[in-house]
């Protein structure tokens, strides 16, 4: 099979729920986790006869925010609309959405991919951010089917990506990094178990130069986990190479993702396809958009990943390396930036409290980064750099890991860095690790 | 006093007030007249026994807390509701009690309320006439003084056409004027809920108390309506006239009686002129587009699984107006029906704006005739349509309208119909009220 006659064609549509204090269209609590069954329900998202919704603002701002985070603009006038269709778990009828006019457009977000493909930086165009609500939620008990509306009316943005993904790991990585600006956005945990973040990816394969979209695309539904959904996307296309290699005729199906099997399995085909017959929602006034208000917003945002990424490397001159680490998490990122303004008084330098942090996997929750600072003074001046002792130590790693050793005698020299790491921790951190490189590679070679 | 169930809400009011009869007395009194008429014109769907408050009949498409409701539909036949309508609140805040809920067109869907699941309501002028609908129950029940007042829904014409086909006053407030929270929507663009009165002065009452903005309705405006203004003639009131109102199918009787209620306005010292409103044609066929496309959605919650009755519980005419909707939204044709109806809807809108500009109300007919035999229209669904053709423009240019008796015709009654500028139900009350003033045509009341 020829897998460089194919490229894959993938868009993403990402769900996630924000985490406002009440619900999209009415004023019962968002916060349906763990709560009793239809607890958090009124006539509104129970969708009772006469009930009408009313729009939650502290929600279209955190969709705006969004928006924002993803480069894109934001409509001046935006409406919601019905998109009808019949499911026990959907209380009115109808989805209140947004087609024709969504908060915010044409936006970008850049991702990369580490893989072998060395396709670096690619930018994905973002087609459009809506706001729109969730469903209740549906579970099977042997052969009935209970509704919980907890969770109808939570306010969930919608996120589509234009079809400009080449590989699975840039989807992963789009995915991560996205999870990333919500929480940096604290406009939701984008808790992928909790179902707080949803992918659906549309793949299908065309032949390397082809400049048109495949007339097919398959939709992958209802994965719950960045790994999943990145096997299911591989297997996807693996799959539809063969297919195509066989002279198969792809078609427009949704399928799902089958954990036991390690493979996709069809869902839902074409035929079977909704017309959801959208049209503007008359119980909604329209919504406008002032650009001070736009501006309003946009100040009051955090420094993004991204950003907060180029500083690290070009203000704290960090490793790109742990410059990801530290940022993949904003908890860890504001407790290295505190103990950076105390490092600076005692002339403590960036990469080193980064080091210290990464290494050590200090607890963040009962260390202060004042004391963080200290601890690296007090290591520092108690530096080991005696030989007897520190071949001491050599031995010992030596002795402990035998798999290492015969790796490195087996010619996988890189391995050494391993050891050095263990001397390291087995010192606390105190050893010279430069001595402790020369001294394990000169007791390996004897 | 004889018969205290005649009396207006205003008088109502003043003899509670002044002790000339408690509530009690005042609910035991409806209690028996409904006892004893309620078989002959099945008006009540449900009935609630009081002993306090102010009476009022309630179209059963307005939700009242642990009081069944219906929408005259066997879908929500064992429906009671676990909330009440903002308008039922706010009565309740008034002290006015719900006695009963009024038969009327399944899901508000007809002219005549035949469409009703609980067999039509019949007129008290004459038991062989519809009462007009699809607030049948609402207008029928203040005419045969089976409430102080009625609370009914108006989407192309429901509360101003039962009004004038049952000789009573009848009111539909501005799009915005009143909270539709817990009235089941039929077409959310459109409805609007209304009252139903003995005279025009009561109209006023209720509207101040039903009005104003409500964290459950984002359409409502927030401003309570308060009266203003009180004429004691027509002078300086410049009433237009729109001739396609008065063009073929109106009937002589009902044009007749028009008529010389434009007189006697202009002998109150109003200046009539001749106004058009060339989109008027257009008017039911947009109507019927963008009511059903909202009528499609608004009733698929009904799917079968919650409210214990199937689909197919609904009524000819309700599943008529589902699929009309759903194909005039269906994907292909979205653009020539629902946008198409949309943009003219705009059109019908300007016509109003113009006209408006030059004139302080327009006045016609509410009705292009009187009451009509039961079962002469239910076979012919548009002839049923086209009773409607008055009062749909008003509808759909969201602007309020008010039917006042102004005569007979057959010895039925006949409506006159009074338009303003959305929002400025002040002048049309005040214009009615003066004509009501100077003639005695609410002192008619129908031999049952």
């Amino acid at each position: 099979m020829n897998q460089d006659k194919y490229e894959p064609v993938i868009g993403l549509e990402v769900h996630v729920e924000l985490n406002t204090k009440t619900k999209m269209f009415c004023y019962c609590s968002a916060d349906y986790f763990a709560k009793q069954t239809n607890s958090q329900v009124c006539p509104v998202c129970l969708g009772l006869p006469g009930a009408l919704p009313m729009i939650n603002r502290e929600a279209i701002k955190k969709c705006i925010q969004i928006g924002l985070a993803l480069n894109c603009s934001i409509n001046e006038t935006s409406y919601f609309e019905r998109k009808n269709y019949f499911y026990p778990d959907l209380a009115k009828g109808f989805q209140t959405s947004q087609l024709v006019l969504p908060i915010c457009v044409k936006g970008w977000l850049d991702v990369e991919d580490d893989s072998l493909t060395g396709l670096g930086m690619t930018r994905i165009r973002i087609n459009r951010v809506h706001q729109e609500e969730d469903t209740g939620k549906l579970t099977h008990v042997g052969d009935e089917t209970l509704i919980d509306f907890n969770r109808s009316s939570v306010p969930l943005v919608e996120i589509v990506t234009e079809p400009d993904f080449k590989s699975s790991a840039q989807v992963r990585d789009y995915a991560k990094k996205l999870q990333q600006i919500f929480k940096y956005l604290g406009v939701s945990s984008a808790d992928m178990e909790k179902g707080q973040m949803r992918l659906e990816a549309n793949v299908s394969v065309r032949l390397v130069g082809q400049k048109e979209l495949p007339p097919y695309r398959v939709e992958l539904k209802n994965i719950n986990s960045f790994r999943f959904m990145v096997a299911a996307v591989e297997y996807e296309i693996k799959r539809q190479i063969e297919a195509l290699e066989k002279g198969e005729k792809l078609s427009q199906e949704t399928r799902g993702w089958n954990e036991a099997k390690n493979e996709t399995y069809l869902q839902r085909s074409k035929e079977e396809a909704h017309d959801y017959r959208y049209f503007p929602e008359p119980d909604l006034p329209e919504i406008s958009f002032s650009d001070n208000l736009v501006n309003q917003i946009k100040s009051e945002m955090p420094e993004l990943p991204a950003l907060k990424l180029e500083r690290y490397k070009n203000e704290f001159k960090l490793k790109l390396s742990d410059a990801k680490i530290l940022i993949d998490d904003l908890f860890l990122a504001n407790f290295f930036e505190e103990a950076l303004i105390y490092g600076r008084e005692k002339g403590v330098e960036a990469q080193q409290i980064a080091n210290y942090i990464i290494n050590q996997k200090i607890d963040l929750v009962d260390s202060n980064p004042s004391q963080i600072v200290d601890d690296i003074l007090a290591k520092k001046s108690s530096t080991l750099d005696d030989d007897l002792e520190l071949e001491k130590l050599a031995k010992e790693a030596i002795e402990k890991n035998p798999n290492m050793v015969e790796s490195y005698k087996s010619g996988k020299i890189s391995v050494i860095m391993a050891l050095v790491g263990i001397v390291m921790r087995i010192s606390s951190g105190r050893a010279n690790a430069q001595k402790v490189k020369e001294i394990l590679v000169k007791l390996l070679n004897n | 006093m004889s018969d205290i169930t005649q009396l207006t809400l205003k008088k109502t009011v003043d003899g509670i007030k002044n002790k000339d009869f408690s509530e009690k007395e005042l609910n035991e009194a409806f209690f028996k007249k409904i006892e004893s008429q309620n078989s002959k014109l099945n008006i009540f769907l449900s009935q609630k026994i009081n002993t306090t408050g102010i009476p009022v009949a309630i179209k059963d498409i307005i939700i009242t807390k642990d009081i069944p409701t219906t929408a005259g539909s066997k879908i929500l036949e064992n429906f009671i509701p676990p909330y009440n309508a903002t308008v039922i609140e706010k009565l309740i805040e008034n002290g006015v009690s719900v006695i009963g809920k009024t038969n009327c067109d399944e899901f508000a869907m007809g002219s005549s309320g035949e469409n009703s699941a609980y067999g039509p309501t019949l007129n008290p002028w004459d038991i062989t006439k519809v009462p007009g609908g699809s607030s049948s129950g609402s207008a029928a029940a203040v005419a045969a003084d089976l409430c102080v007042f009625s609370l009914g829904t108006d989407t192309g014409g429901s509360i101003r056409q039962p009004a004038s086909l049952s000789g009573v006053v009848g009111l539909k407030p501005s799009y915005g004027r009143v909270s539709r929270y817990g009235s089941i929507a039929m077409a959310s663009s459109l409805d609007q809920i209304g009252p139903f009165t003995k005279c025009v002065e009561d109209a006023r009452l209720v509207l101040e108390w039903i009005s104003g903005g409500d964290k459950y309705d984002s359409n409502c405006k927030n401003e309570k309506f308060l009266s203003s203004k009180k004429l004691t003639n027509l002078k300086n009131i410049k009433i237009g006239v729109p001739k396609e109102y008065f063009g073929k199918g109106l009937d002589e009787g009902v044009k007749k009686v028009i008529n010389s209620a434009l007189k006697k306005m202009e002998d109150l010292g109003a200046e009539i002129v001749e106004v058009s409103l060339p989109n008027t044609k257009y008017a039911v066929a947009v109507y019927y587009i963008i009511m059903s496309s909202e009528v499609s959605s608004n009733l698929a919650r009904f799917d079968g699984i919650r409210y214990g009755k199937d689909r197919d519980k609904f009524g000819a005419e309700v599943k008529r107006r589902i699929m009309l909707g759903t194909f005039s939204l269906a994907s292909g044709y979205y653009d020539a029906y629902f946008t198409k109806a949309a943009k003219v809807r705009n059109l019908i809108k300007q016509d109003f704006d113009r006209v408006f500009q030059k004139i302080n109300v327009i006045v016609g007919p509410v009705s292009p005739t009187v009451a009509w035999n039961l079962g002469d229209k239910v076979n012919d669904p548009l002839k049923m349509y086209l009773s409607d053709a008055y009062t749909i423009p008003a509808s759909l240019a969201g602007i309020p309208g008010l039917s006042v008796p102004c005569g007979f015709s057959e010895g039925l009654p006949v409506g006159l119909q009074i338009l303003g500028k959305q929002f400025d139900e002040d002048i049309v009350l005040a214009v009615g009220e003066v004509y009501e003033s100077y003639t005695s045509w609410k002192e008619e009341k129908p031999k049952i």
